[in-house]
């Protein structure tokens, strides 16, 4: 039992990284009709917009120090953030210890810039062309996104970790029953997920309940006759565009202290949440959410010894398996509508 | 009445078996006069430089292309000569190789063997290149070593650590200066035990290829020869990236050491989960649970950052010795580079003036006479102390690091410190030991 437990918790904050992707490739797709292959790298971004804070926060004034010697026998050198130096060392380090959950402020003009620039820039160009296109094109400006990051912060993975507050993990098991050490957690990944379940409701709430959002619904629904009411529902597509873009780059923003970033990381979830997308149903927002965290627990239970000595090498084609099924018995996905991609 | 038994079937059958002949690559036909393959004529020898540019590894293969072009830069007389000036044979002497210039070309691994076999290929059949040499996996470098057999042309292994290179995979041809996974574990193993004690129960976590299955097998055994039981040993896919469902279960497990064979992003990604999971701070047993990570490597422990702490594990070099060649060697680099080199970058320096060396005491390119040169070969002051190229299989035999991860680092490179040197004597095995059965070395292939 405790087991399960644990695997579901672990499923939770996987899950909420797939959600938070296939969250904003619905949106693009269910609005701008596009299949955007770079939203992978629009969440790798965004992990790379914590990464550039923490070295903004960490630029410092260089003294060197007489009485040490580096490497090659010269005199050494002090580093001190210029951070500590204007906010006093304490506050300093805080806000340097702070620079993920800080980042989010950073990314979000900073995606919503990338969204607008990609959405105008190239995608808008390819509406009209078959979704081959689509997927040709945005799958060459990932690798054009990751080949630039790498030229910038190297193939390594940089580590960016959580605020200290946060680090460790926590034993869960003790709070409901169990013995010590059978279900811990950790803090991050625990603040993640809640992060996740935040901009989730935030966006459904943002399409529910504002007129901006009743536009888009519409506009979702029937361009033409929304266009025809004399609304730019271009304009309001690219404003979704950018929308999409934060959510993936807040979701990579919050996924640096979990694992180091590194310009790949994109495309390894990139697969993934395209399989969430289909499996939750094209075009259904609250489909890519529910098949996210499905996906992200079916896979943390495929990784179980005890389901890997039944079925040896289960953990990695479990998502597959799942989406071939799911396909097969449900072609529309999990809550997918009639008539997209059909025609 | 004339009868034919040409059919579609059998125009197609045979077109293919002619084309298929045609278009055999010539390296492996003997069409050439020279008495091996790429045999140098001009003023110049061509050495083939094959190293993961691009992929994850990009940033060990940048290193590993600093160290070659330093090399050759020594070889042909530039720079300070590094460890040429420090090294225990004195056949070089910044004249190239046999008064032969040296120059160079580079090819991408990618960190896929189909890959570093297509840019080897192409370096042996376009560029001219009379060596191979580069790499920074093990998959890559059985496939690459198996092709320069087939091509006559020798192979200079690079990073590459699983047990089959020089085991079941050895061949005539190739040869490894950088140590393998028995050595790790046999120079491990005591530390563990003086540390830790007899008594401990580990979990495996490991890498579900060639390398993470030998280096498994050896630590589990050399852990299991002091009195260790192991656990268990989880295979994780080299695709993972998030190892929380397969570090989860450790704690209850009943295990008090996890074992992470895991190399690069795995190993970065699995550590950073395992502290993330609080295991460092648990007590099990009675006992504190440790984390032991068997291969380091100082660029890779990089992207784990403070999780390193504290932890063991081994490696073959590391810039803080303070022998002669490996001083001679930081210098050289980090005059050159602005920082120190990696263990990829010595072990890579190291198998250039190697093979320099063995050409220039052998009087030939020939990839036979440079085996023969090299075969048994004990040299000095490259760094590791006194080394053994052993001519049963072509492994390098020396002193093996154990490092632990610096709890207080003056700098971004002083992540590593090393808490013992473990001798030759210790983890040198017999040629054929169990973990290394299978294949034979074979006989050495001029090609041409």
């Amino acid at each position: 039992m405790d087991q399960i437990l644990l695997q579901i918790l672990n499923g939770l904050d996987k899950g909420s990284a797939y959600a938070l992707i296939a969250l904003g490739l619905t949106l693009i797709f269910g609005t701008l009709g596009v299949v955007n292959f770079a939203h992978g790298a629009l969440f790798m971004i965004g992990a790379f917009c914590a990464v550039t804070l923490q070295r903004i926060l960490n630029i410092s004034t260089i003294t060197e120090d007489p009485t040490k010697t580096d490497f090659l026998g010269n005199p050494a050198t002090i580093k001190t953030p210029i951070v500590e130096t204007w906010f006093g060392p304490e506050v300093g380090a805080s806000i340097i210890d702070w620079s993920v959950p800080l980042a989010i402020f950073f990314a979000i003009p900073i995606m919503a810039a990338v969204g607008i620039i990609m959405e105008r820039g190239l995608i808008k160009h390819f509406y009209k062309r078959p979704h081959a296109d689509q997927i040709l094109v945005t799958f060459g400006l990932a690798i054009v996104l990751q080949e630039v990051i790498k030229a910038i912060y190297g193939a390594n993975p940089i580590p960016t970790p959580a605020p200290e507050a946060f680090r460790g993990s926590f034993d869960f098991g003790t709070y409901i029953g169990f013995e010590a050490n059978a279900i811990i957690y950790p803090y991050w990944r625990m603040v993640y997920f809640a992060f996740s379940a935040i901009i989730i409701a935030a966006v459904f709430a943002f399409l529910q309940f504002t007129t901006f959002g009743m536009v888009v619904r519409a506009g979702m629904a029937d361009r033409e006759t929304v266009g025809l009411l004399g609304i730019n529902i271009d304009k309001r597509f690219t404003i979704m565009f950018a929308i999409a873009a934060c959510v993936a780059g807040l979701a990579g923003v919050m996924y640096a202290p979990i694992n180091s970033p590194n310009y790949h990381m994109g495309m390894d979830f990139l697969v993934l949440s395209f399989v969430v997308v289909v499996v939750g149903g094209m075009g259904s927002l609250p489909g890519a959410v529910l098949a996210g965290f499905m996906l992200g627990i079916l896979e943390a239970f495929a990784s179980m010894n005890q389901v890997k000595a039944i079925f040896p090498g289960i953990d990695q084609i479990i998502i597959y398996l799942v989406a071939i099924i799911i396909i097969l018995t449900r072609p529309r996905g999990l809550m997918g509508r009639r008539g997209v991609m059909e025609e | 009445m004339s009868t034919s038994n040409l059919t579609r079937r059998g125009l197609i059958k045979n077109s293919a078996i002619a084309g298929a002949g045609f278009a055999a690559p010539t390296i492996f036909t003997a069409s050439s006069a020279a008495a091996y393959t790429n045999e140098p004529t001009g003023g110049s020898v061509t050495l083939g430089f094959n190293v993961p540019q691009s992929g994850p590894y990009a940033d060990e293969g940048a290193d590993e292309l600093r160290a070659y072009e330093l090399a050759v830069e020594h070889l042909n007389g530039g720079g300070d000569g590094g460890m040429m000036n420090t090294f225990s044979s004195k056949e070089l002497t910044g004249n190239g190789i046999l008064g032969k210039k040296v120059e160079f070309v580079t090819g991408d691994t990618q960190t896929k063997s189909d890959a570093a076999r297509a840019s080897a290929k192409s370096m042996i059949e376009k560029d001219g290149a009379v060596m191979i040499t580069g790499g920074s996996s093990s998959g890559v470098a059985i496939a690459v070593q198996g092709l320069c057999q087939e091509a006559g042309v020798i192979f200079m292994a690079g990073l590459t650590h699983s047990n089959d290179t020089t085991g079941k995979d050895k061949k005539a041809n190739g040869f490894r200066h950088f140590f393998n996974g028995y050595m790790s574990a046999a120079a491990l193993a005591p530390v563990l035990q003086s540390l830790y004690g007899s008594d401990r129960n580990a979990y495996h976590l490991t890498a579900d290829y060639t390398w993470g299955w030998t280096q498994e097998e050896s630590i589990a055994a050399a852990t299991e020869a002091m009195g260790w039981n192991t656990v268990n040993k989880v295979r994780t896919p080299l695709a993972s990236t998030d190892f929380s469902s397969y570090i989860a279960p450790v704690l209850n497990s009943g295990a008090d050491v996890l074992v992470l064979n895991h190399y690069g992003g795995n190993m970065v990604n699995s550590l950073t989960n395992a502290v993330q999971f609080g295991l460092r701070d648990k007590i099990v047993n009675g006992k504190n649970f440790e984390i032991v990570v068997p291969l380091y490597s100082r660029l890779m422990a990089k992207g784990a950052g403070a999780n390193v702490k504290g932890i063991h594990g081994s490696t073959n070099w590391h810039w803080s010795l303070t022998d002669e060649g490996s001083k001679a060697f930081v210098k050289s680099f980090g005059t050159k580079y602005g920082f120190p080199p990696s263990q990829a970058a010595h072990t890579v320096y190291c198998q250039t003036m190697l093979y320099a060396d063995a050409a220039q005491r052998a009087g030939t390119f020939n990839p036979c006479g440079i085996v023969e040169a090299l075969e048994g070969y004990e040299f000095d002051g490259l760094g590791n102390g006194k080394t053994l190229y052993r001519a049963d299989d072509h492994q390098c035999f020396k002193d093996v690091l154990v490092v632990r991860g610096k709890e207080n680092p003056t700098s971004e490179f002083d992540l590593l410190e090393v808490v013992e040197v473990t001798p030759t004597s210790q983890v040198i095995y017999e040629a054929d030991h169990p973990m290394f059965a299978g294949g034979a070395l074979g006989a050495c292939n001029p090609g041409a």
